[in-house]
Formats: C-alpha cells, sequence, structure tokens
C-alpha cells in the first residue's frame, strides 16, 4: 500500500475539514471586562424605584399579586428580610455595573465565569464543568446555583435553588422555586442580559426583562459601599425581637389608586397580569386613556455615559419625584 | 504578526507558523469550497459567487413575532404625558423640540407616521411578520404603523433618494466575536446574529410625545435568537442610536419579541399621531 505523503500544509487542510464539517460553528466569547450600567429603558424603576403599587406588565397570578399587594417596604427594616432582593434577577432590576472574569484550570480551560458583585447583589459563579445542579433538597441560597453552556457565541446560563424574593423594586415576588435562564449576548462593546424568569409558584408565563451595558475603563457599580453583597444589620431598633413582620392587609393598601391618579393608568392595569404584556390589551386601554396633560415628576433623567451619575445633565427639568400628587408616604 | 484569536485575545503567529501562511490559505480555499453549502455558490465557468443570505443563514427569524412589553411599559403602551422624556439621554435642544409637541400639526402635515421610523418602530407594541423578500432581502413588516423594512444584504443596498422612516438598511450575518458567518455542512448547527445599520432616515420621534431624533441618525441593531428549555423561541434587539444632534450618548437599549405559530393576532392598523 502506497504511504501518503501528506505534510504539513495538507495536514491543515484535513483538520481544517474535520472541523468545519463536524464541529458547529460555535466559539465561546470572552466577556471578561467592565460593564457599566445604562439606564435608558425603566430609568425610574432601575435608579429612584417603581411606584408602590405598579405591577404594569408583569405576569402575576392571583397569589403573586395578593402577596405583593401586602408588601410594605418596611420589611427590610428586620435584618432576616434585608437582603431578599438581591437574587441574580437584581442585576436587571438596579442602577448596577458589574465586572465579568473567567476562572481557568492549568489546561486553559475555562471551569467558571463569574460576574462580580455590586449594588447590594453578590457575585455569580456560572460552572462551567459540566458538574450537576444540587439536590432538590439542597439549601436555597441568594444567588442559587448557576451553570452555562455555549450557544455559539451566547453564554446561556441556568439559576436553579434561589431564595424567594422580589422581580420589581416594590414587593412584587419570586418563589424559592422559581428558575433563571440568562442569555449573555456580547455586540464588540455591547452586552445584552436577556433573563427568563419561570415561577410557578407567582407568575402565569416568564417574566422577560433585558438590559444592555457597555465596556468601559471601570464598571460603575455604584457606591463602594454598596459594591459588596447585601449584610444585614438591625437599623430600626422598633423591631428588634418585636415579633412584628411588617404587612398591609388584604384589600386596605392605601397606593393601590395612586398610578391611576398621577399617570390615568387603569387600576386593572396596574394589577398586571400576563395580559398587560400584550400589545393588543392597548385596545382596552385605549377607549377610556386621556393622557396627563403634563409631566410633573421624573421627566427627564437616565444614568450611564459620559455624564454617569447625573440625571439629565445640562436639562432644566424635572429630574425627581417632586411635583407629583404624591400620598403621604408610611 | 498579531491575530485575533477566537476569544478574542491578541496573540502573536510566530514565525514558524507565518512560514505555512500562503499554503494554508489556499488550503483553506479548497476545503471551503468543498463544503456543501458554498458548491451551491459557483457559477458557470466555475466562478465563484457569494452564497445568498437566506443560504448562509445561521438563525431562522422568519415567522410572527409578538412584542412582550413589560420595560418602559407607560412609554410604550399608552402615551405618556407631554413633556416626559424619562430614559432618553436627549440634549437641551431636543427638549425644547420635544415641548412644542403637537399632534394635531402632525396630522394636519399629514407626519402621523413620526413615532414609528425606524430608531422607534421596535419599540412601538406590535407584531412582527419576517420573510425573505429576495434571497439577499429580509423583509420586516410591523402590524402597528404597517410599516415595512427592508434588510439587505451584500451589494442589495438601495439607491439613493429622499429619506424615508424605515431608511437604508445594510444587513450582515456576523459572530458576535465580528467575524464572518461561515457555511456549514449538511445539517450541523449554526450560530450567529444579524447585524443591521440603517441609515437615510427621514427624521421623526424616538417617542410618541415629540421626542426627536434627527436625519443624522444611525441606527445599529443586533438580531439574537434565542431557544428556551419550555420551546419558545424569542428575538433579542439589541439597539443603538446614536443621534449627534438631538442625544447626549448613543442609547442603548434592548427589546424583546416572542415566536407565534401563525398570523392569526396579525392585527395591521395605520400611523397615529396621538395612540
Amino acid at each position: 500500500m502506497k504511504k501518503i505523503e501528506l505534510g504539513r500544509a495538507g495536514t491543515a487542510v484535513l483538520l481544517l475539514t474535520a472541523a468545519l464539517v463536524s464541529v458547529p460553528a460555535s466559539a465561546e466569547m470572552d466577556l471578561a471586562g467592565n460593564w457599566n450600567v445604562r439606564e435608558y429603558q425603566d430609568w425610574q424603576e432601575r435608579g429612584a424605584g417603581p411606584e408602590v403599587v405598579d405591577y404594569l406588565g408583569l405576569p402575576l397570578n392571583a397569589e403573586g399579586r395578593a402577596k405583593a399587594l401586602a408588601y410594605t417596604a418596611s420589611v427590610l427594616s428586620m435584618p432576616e428580610r434585608q437582603c431578599l432582593y438581591y437574587t441574580p434577577f437584581y442585576r436587571l432590576l438596579g442602577p448596577i455595573g458589574f465586572v465579568m472574569w473567567a476562572d481557568f484550570d492549568m489546561t486553559g480551560k475555562v471551569v467558571a465565569w463569574n460576574v462580580g458583585a455590586g449594588g447590594d447583589v453578590g457575585g455569580l459563579k456560572i460552572w462551567m464543568d459540566g458538574r450537576p445542579h444540587p439536590s432538590p433538597n439542597a439549601p436555597h441560597v441568594f444567588n442559587g446555583f448557576t451553570t452555562g453552556v455555549w450557544e455559539g457565541d451566547m453564554l446561556t446560563t441556568y439559576t436553579t435553588h434561589i431564595k424567594a424574593g422580589y422581580l420589581r423594586r416594590n414587593g412584587a415576588p419570586i418563589s424559592d422555586q422559581a428558575i433563571l435562564t440568562q442569555h449573555f449576548m456580547r455586540h464588540g462593546n455591547a452586552l445584552t442580559l436577556s433573563a427568563h424568569l419561570d415561577d410557578p409558584i407567582y407568575l402565569t408565563e416568564p417574566d422577560v426583562l433585558s438590559r444592555t451595558w457597555i465596556l468601559g475603563s471601570v464598571a460603575n457599580i455604584a457606591a463602594p459601599q454598596f459594591a459588596a453583597p447585601c449584610t444585614p444589620s438591625v437599623e430600626v431598633p422598633r423591631l428588634e425581637g418585636a415579633g412584628v413582620v411588617p404587612h398591609i392587609l388584604p384589600g386596605k393598601n392605601p397606593f393601590v389608586n395612586e398610578l391611576t391618579e398621577m399617570y390615568h393608568i387603569p387600576q386593572e392595569a396596574v394589577m398586571g397580569g400576563a395580559e398587560t404584556m400584550y400589545p393588543e390589551y392597548r385596545k382596552k386601554l385605549k377607549a377610556g386613556y386621556v393622557a396627563p396633560e403634563k409631566c410633573v415628576r421624573y421627566c427627564c433623567g437616565w444614568q450611564g455615559g459620559a455624564e454617569s451619575g447625573n440625571n439629565a445633565p445640562g436639562l432644566e427639568c424635572v429630574t425627581n419625584g417632586g411635583g407629583g400628587n404624591v400620598r403621604p408616604r408610611n | 504578526m498579531s491575530v485575533l484569536g477566537t476569544r478574542g485575545v491578541l496573540t502573536n503567529m510566530t514565525s514558524h507558523a507565518a512560514k505555512y501562511k500562503t499554503s494554508l490559505s489556499w488550503a483553506t480555499v479548497a476545503v471551503f469550497l468543498c463544503l456543501p453549502g458554498v458548491a451551491h455558490s459557483q457559477g458557470r465557468g466555475g466562478a465563484a459567487a457569494p452564497a445568498a443570505a437566506q443560504e448562509i443563514a445561521p438563525i431562522d427569524l422568519t415567522g410572527y413575532w409578538v412584542s412582550i412589553v413589560n420595560e418602559d411599559w407607560r412609554w410604550r403602551m399608552v402615551t405618556p404625558a407631554k413633556g416626559d422624556y424619562a430614559s432618553v439621554p436627549i440634549n437641551a435642544e431636543a427638549k425644547r423640540i420635544a415641548d412644542l409637541w403637537d399632534p394635531a400639526k402632525d396630522e394636519a402635515a399629514g407626519e402621523q407616521c413620526r413615532s414609528y421610523g425606524a430608531p422607534a418602530i421596535m419599540r412601538v407594541p406590535g407584531r412582527l411578520h419576517i420573510t425573505w423578500q429576495d434571497p439577499n432581502t429580509l423583509k420586516v413588516e410591523t402590524d402597528a404603523g404597517e410599516q415595512i423594512r427592508l434588510l439587505h444584504f451584500g451589494k442589495g443596498t438601495p439607491a439613493g433618494g429622499a429619506a424615508t422612516w424605515q431608511g437604508d438598511s445594510v444587513a450582515t450575518w456576523e459572530r458576535g466575536s465580528g467575524g464572518p458567518v461561515m457555511p456549514v455542512a449538511g445539517n450541523a448547527p449554526r450560530y450567529g446574529d444579524l447585524k443591521v445599520i440603517t441609515k437615510h432616515i427621514r427624521p421623526g420621534y424616538l417617542r410618541k410625545n415629540g421626542v426627536p431624533y434627527s436625519a443624522n441618525t444611525t441606527l445599529t441593531e443586533y438580531w439574537d435568537l434565542n431557544k428556551e428549555r419550555n420551546g419558545e423561541q424569542w428575538i433579542e434587539v439589541t439597539t443603538l442610536v446614536d443621534d449627534p444632534t438631538y442625544l447626549q450618548v448613543e442609547w442603548a437599549t434592548s427589546l424583546h419579541f416572542k415566536k407565534e405559530p401563525d398570523g392569526s393576532k396579525w392585527d395591521p392598523a395605520p400611523c397615529s399621531a396621538r395612540w
């Protein structure tokens, strides 16, 4: 049998052929760097915070809505509840950037991707080595347990075992049975994170949020004192050991009409539900909606970019919550 | 010599490797042309014609898609109050113009579609119907405002003329790393995203209540396809609006659309200056 001399170029051809024919056209992206927050959508919600009762566009079921209406921010006075906001979903809710880096083994293979802590939310470890998720009976922690896989250029992650928390910064709930799928999509200096939160306890459909961060020299992760995982402490002594869990009784929430009064949004929509996420819901709104005559609160503002830290630089505009017809709050 | 590695890390090509660069390049071409997806692109007499965009599409964006509105709800699902510009990084001149917003004037001037231009249309609640108009033109129709976007691949860029609401869009399939999409054999999985750059856009509004964009606007979009564990398919569109006339910084946002089984919920409605 005649021996075939391939030579180096020939070998390269064969290797390339094998690679192109048998391997999916996928490639891992370098996600390492400082990703700066850009509050160019939902600025009020991510910065100052949403209105007290605003479930617009949230696919809450009746139980989720009832739990949300029972919420009062006073529960944050309780050390054991102070950190409940900070599941991995909070990265999309809050005003925070983050740092990403990879852990390698001695062969150079990525074992895990890390998303750094910031804005009270803890760091997220994304295991890339194929390890299984813990038993369903394993303890739940704020960040849960996360594994990742590359789908072409997209890093898709899967988080289980989170603690019960919130999916909007006004008490709309997440249960500890929720599962979070996230897609990290990098395009040049832009990183878009799409998060699908599936909660069989409080949602009828997944809640999907997407945000975009921009690569920078530093990640503007808010003030340094907030750049670490939430650490509970006693801030209001009156609740310590008093056996009181601040709450609002069913049917007694004094803020249910606030959005309707300020923005003329029907209360039915304010209560949320999957129906409010779909374009056809506008038909229900159209008949009775009249826009407010003028904007009186949070009229201008964003965060991120060259003027990071300022709201609406150079503009004469209302950039805060003053000026609105808001009831006194407890 | 430096090359960009697959992980975006600059590495040095050794002289040893460089020595084989020429022969390897020819070898690469030879292998590339033998792949099934490329073989179809051969013209008569062996002249290579570029593969059609439809043929090498790494993701299938065709079908009916619905926008899920759970972000900026108050500014998208209803017309916000005059003067409500939250989240948009406008400058003082943009605010001055927006403060003069008068929908009655727009209606009288036949300009009801000002808030349906390319920089705004993807934020308008509604449905998309995406089809291939020809092998190098992806057609995106919207039921809200009855707009048509034509995303032209390759040399199929349109001629000049008056600026239009949807402008002139040049599309490319790309890898997130910025490289081109390579043909793959048979039924092997394909990966990549759609990049679209749109210019020559008729000036209009970023938001229904008169927040302006100018004729100098460049819209850059990245369209990704996500497949979820529950079987759903979602398009994620990252949009970067660059308008040196009216924006202080590039406006970066993202939007998502869920695939629907058919067009039964397609509901065309003309542009409205007020709703």
